[in-house]
């Protein structure tokens, strides 16, 4: 169970993160949906110990991230928001460098590269220079590294970013195969995504979280017919009606 | 051991790229030639070989800077090192791992470079094995450097700020041409800087004039000591936020 609690983040005057509550349970797909700028980078970044909060904490099974970050980055991974690769590592050099520096031997790391590789249809490309990938071949590389050290959480910043509608497809197969073997939190501000892959959503807004639950649940909630009418309607600027 | 990982991983990342063994392994070939051809023309002795290599060799090192450079100005442009700043690396993985393969590559440069200068009539002797440790020690000076760049700026403003440090170590250096030739406050300010020392150096080395070897290689050392520091504390900073 990771427990967030009161989370704040702010960069001088502006506030990123705003007063953050969650609980996300372990196995569990979870999405954050928000436009630019909502907050969602910076929520996955210091839930990943990239970055310190200004308030508030992070628990894993109970005990703060903060208190031991390298333990607990030990068992995170993450998918940055931008394709993340060596440009001239081939694809399998890439997914061995990533098992290694997460202090998996030659071996293991080779024979985990060869898992991935399957998983995420890129064993013919095995030997191909990252750099020479397609944009849509390199995400599924960048998000493959971030599985390949079998994470108990990983984060996957806008994974879906960019990708043609083939590719975002098939991304979203290789997802949902993995599916409730880790904890998975994804941000996204497709609402297709959270619709096709997540078990519960939180929608954030301004650095605010607006609401939280499954798609069914907001839909009665908030008595809308799509979750598309529930994110227009709790990211609306209240200050109109003030 | 992670910090060989990513060691290996950034050598490979330079040596693939072919930029860099044009630049960084045939250019100063070609400007020992070069130099060389000249000085067969020239009626006066101003490029010798065994004044020319050293500081070709030196010069040369200045592709050390923008190798480091540009990949770690990359590395955090593209979010490569945001990965790693979520793996449990710790800071001195990094130092390791972006500093220690550019050994090697030094070591390769200088090695070619005094092969082809025999072949220019250097002549290889005892005192080209202690020139070649002092030439390491210097490349120090020139990865400090590159990873200073690399950790204020990104890779596109490390290629322009190459274009200007290739320029300071060609011309405040005294490699093409003898510093007294000028003389006054110009040879004053290139003293001040870390280059002509390293050019001195290396000559002394090479020459086996080893008690005037001493005085330059430690302010070049003394250079590299302090821009490492920077660079390290700098990076450290831009780590934790
Ligand atoms: N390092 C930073 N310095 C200053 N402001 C930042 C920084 N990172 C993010 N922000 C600001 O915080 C807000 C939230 O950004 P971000 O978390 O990236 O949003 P999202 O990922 O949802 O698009 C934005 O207004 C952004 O400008
Ligand atoms: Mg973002």
């Amino acid at each position: 169970m990771i427990e967030i609690k009161e989370l704040g983040k702010s960069f001088g005057e502006r506030v990123a993160v705003d007063c953050l509550s969650l609980k996300i349970r372990e196995g569990e797909f979870f999405a954050l949906l928000g436009s630019n700028g909502a907050g969602k980078t910076t929520t996955i970044k210091m839930m990943s110990g990239l970055q310190t909060p200004t308030s508030g904490d992070i628990k894993i099974s109970g005990e703060s991230i903060f208190s031991n970050l390298q333990e607990a980055k030990q068992m995170m991974n993450l998918s940055p928001q931008e394709t993340a690769v060596a440009p001239n590592l081939s694809v399998k050099e890439n997914l061995e460098f990533t098992a290694k520096i997460y202090g998996r031997d030659k071996k293991e790391a080779a024979s985990r590269a060869i898992e991935m590789m399957e998983k995420f249809g890129l064993t013919d490309r095995s030997k191909t220079k990252a750099k020479t990938l397609s944009g849509g071949l390199q995400r599924r590389l960048s998000i493959a590294m971030a599985m390949i050290t079998k994470p108990r959480i990983v984060f996957l910043d806008e994974p879906t970013l960019g990708l043609d509608v083939r590719a975002r497809r098939d991304l979203w197969n290789i997802l949902l195969g993995l599916k409730g073997k880790m904890t998975i939190i994804l941000t996204t501000h497709y609402l297709e995504d959270v619709e096709t892959l997540a078990d519960r959503v939180g929608i954030m807004h301004n650095g605010k979280l607006c609401a939280l639950g499954t798609t069914n649940e907001l839909k009665e909630e908030y008595q809308k017919h799509s979750l598309e009418e529930v994110f227009l309607y709790v990211t609306e600027d209240l200050e109109v009606f003030v | 051991m992670s910090s060989l990982h990513l060691a290996s991983r950034n050598q490979k990342e330079i040596l693939r790229d072919p930029i860099s063994l044009v630049f960084g392994f045939g250019l100063p070939i070609v400007l020992l030639l070069l130099f060389s051809i000249m000085q067969q023309n020239m009626p006066y002795e101003l490029f010798q070989i065994e004044q020319l290599a050293p500081g070709i060799i030196v010069f040369g090192f200045s592709f050390l800077t923008l190798f480091s450079g540009m990949l770690l100005g990359k590395d955090r442009g593209s979010s490569f090192l945001m990965r790693l700043f979520a793996s449990p690396l710790g800071a001195k993985d990094y130092i390791i791992g972006y500093f220690l393969p550019m050994l090697p590559i030094a070591l390769l440069q200088i090695v070619i470079c005094l092969i082809a200068a025999s072949f220019l009539g250097l002549s290889i002797n005892a005192n080209s094995i202690v020139a070649l440790l002092v030439l390491l020690i210097i490349s120090v000076l020139f990865i400090s450097f590159g990873l200073l760049f690399g950790t204020l700026f990104t890779d596109k403003q490390v290629g322009g700020i190459f274009a200007l440090f290739v320029n300071l170590t060609a011309f405040l250096s005294g490699v093409w041409f003898s510093l007294d030739l000028i003389g006054g406050a110009y040879k004053a300010i290139c003293y001040l800087l870390p280059f002509v020392h390293a050019v001195d150096a290396a000559k002394a080395a090479f020459e086996g004039k080893y008690q005037s070897l001493g005085g330059s290689l430690l302010i070049v050392t003394s250079y590299s000591v302090v821009i490492m520091g920077i660079a390290i504390t700098v990076f450290r900073k831009r780590m934790s936020s």
